[in-house]
């Protein structure tokens, strides 16, 4: 649909000009994380149900599945904080992302062009990012807990009883923000995929999505209002 | 348990009624410690790891005659003294047999994962299959009584089996053949339960014990392992043995309403999203039209 043969159109060129959005660096770890989550997805839902218990023989049975399970979860907790490192400053929320929290309805209805420009990552983006970065923590401290379990005594059995309670619901709100995530980024938003394989996306791509960031890559100065 | 073989519903070329046809046998079985009578010999400690195969553990010396501070995963019966000083001034050693209680309601099984590796038999014996035992902890989360523990070797979580081996086969349990002051008794519950409760009444009565009871705890709906205790009224004086035993209320939450609400809300986002996709369809690229630095 890009490039069509438009007249008048002096930019028409240049729609399909690829520009850099994510580094080897940011790709490869995304992927880690990714992979690591859905090890923990798929045991972590044959731990939560008896219903889905069966999925623990794709990955060698449920004894081998509780063994990796807290390891790939300090996988998944290294590639987040190495996120958060690299990320952090462009996940921000400022003035612009409240705006664009008042439109998000035209977001879900995909009249994007009822938006206000967004930068490097949009408010969505930046709410999955926290949600997911301070449920790794919660996750994490949880888990330790329930990896070394039988090493707490007696009298710390509050502990336990939290952490198997956070470990649960903390996981479900990432279930959550994972689906959204997956489903917005493979699915929903045509050329984000292929920006997390091969780093790069169309100068149409980031004028449509993300024109803030799309004007200060190109050295475009964005005019006042 | 034992006992269903030994009672006949039907026989065949039987002419007439099918002797003991309309027997009420009760299979509950029940293990009775008598705190009050208990010497703190150990015989019951020794003959479980005799019966169950395990070697005599190292023991931990801390002041007092109590073998180790708790239970094992090779060590599943200890009996916990415990010095207590009443209001008179005297001076009673509490010896009290720590050991599984066989919930009616067990908390291990309700927090366990793992497909087949708790289960509970007619006869109330809750029992570990190690073989299904993924070595996840969560019994031991789930236990009011600090029972299950887990061996770092095998990854799995062991406890007393009420010697569901022996009890199959119509004997009881190693600890009670071993006792030699008649402390241990068992049977059926109703028969324990009547038993435990004549021997609380003569406490009460002719011991000048004015608070002797039985421990049953109802927060759990009973144990297969009750005891008559001089203090009901003070469980904990015995090795803390809890007051109001329940399953944990933040397992209940999780077993319950929490994976309710998950399983709801996981499959509602999936359904969710298709219907979205189905009603918006895709996010497409726009092309930059000529006058795009004018626009914000």
């Amino acid at each position: 649909m890009n490039g069509d043969a438009v007249p008048n159109r002096s930019t028409a060129r240049q729609d399909n000009e690829l520009i850099p959005r994510y580094s080897l660096g940011e790709r490869a770890n995304h992927w880690l994380g990714a992979l690591s989550y859905i090890y923990l997805l798929t045991t972590g839902l044959a731990f939560w149900s008896p219903y889905l218990y069966w999925m623990t023989a794709v990955v060698g049975g449920a004894p081998t599945a509780r063994f990796w399970h807290p390891w790939f979860g300090l996988i998944f907790s290294a590639s987040l904080f190495w996120t958060f490192k690299e990320w952090h400053r462009d996940m921000q929320i400022d003035d612009s992302d409240r705006a664009w929290a008042k439109a998000m309805p035209n977001y879900i209805q995909n009249q994007d062009d009822k938006l206000p420009p967004v930068g490097r990552f949009n408010f969505g983006q930046k709410l999955f990012f926290w949600g997911i970065f301070y449920g790794v923590i919660l996750l994490l401290l949880s888990g330790v807990v329930l990896w070394y379990t039988e090493t707490l005594p007696w009298s710390l059995r509050y502990v336990r009883y939290a952490a198997i309670l956070l470990h649960a619901g903390v996981a479900l709100i990432t279930i959550g923000l994972f689906l959204i995530h997956v489903y917005m980024s493979a699915i929903l938003e045509e050329g984000s995929f292929g920006s997390m394989i091969h780093g790069y996306v169309t100068r149409a791509w980031a004028w449509t999505f993300h024109r803030t960031w799309y004007f200060e890559l190109t050295g475009r100065s964005r005019p006042k209002p | 348990m034992s006992q269903a073989s030994t009672e006949i519903v039907r026989i065949s070329g039987h002419v007439g009624t099918v002797p003991g046809a309309e027997l009420n046998r009760e299979y509950q079985v029940c293990k009775l410690v008598d705190t009050t009578t208990c010497i703190g010999c150990k015989a019951c400690e020794v003959a479980c790891l005799e019966w169950n195969g395990y070697t005599f553990s190292e023991t931990t010396f801390d002041n007092s005659y109590q073998t180790m501070p708790e239970t094992a995963w090779n060590y599943w019966n200890l009996i916990k003294f415990d010095e207590h000083e009443r209001d008179d001034g005297s001076m009673m050693l509490l010896m009290r047999k720590d050991q599984c209680m066989h919930c009616e309601d067990p908390g291990c099984l309700a927090a366990c994962p793992a497909d087949s590796a708790i289960v509970q038999y007619a006869n109330g014996i809750v029992d570990f299959q190690e073989a299904h035992c993924i070595g996840c902890g969560y019994c031991i989360t789930g236990c009011p009584f600090d029972i299950p523990k887990f061996s770092p070797t095998s990854r799995k979580v062991f406890k007393c089996t009420l010697c569901n081996d022996r009890v199959q086969v119509g004997l009881e349990p190693a600890c009670i053949k071993a006792c030699p002051t008649g402390c241990l008794h068992f049977g059926t519950k109703t028969e324990m339960k009547e038993l435990a409760e004549t021997r609380a009444e003569q406490l009460r009565d002719v011991s000048g014990f004015a608070d002797a009871g039985v421990y049953d705890p109802p927060g759990v709906s009973g144990t297969h392992v009750i005891y008559v205790l001089h203090d009901a009224k003070n469980p904990e004086l015995y090795g803390g043995l809890p007051k109001d035993p329940h399953i944990p209320y933040s397992v209940q939450f999780w077993k319950r309403p929490l994976k309710w609400l998950g399983n709801f809300a996981m499959i509602g986002g999936l359904v969710g999203l298709a219907w979205h996709y189905m009603r918006y369809g895709p996010k497409k690229e726009e092309p930059i039209p000529p006058d795009a630095e004018r626009r914000v």
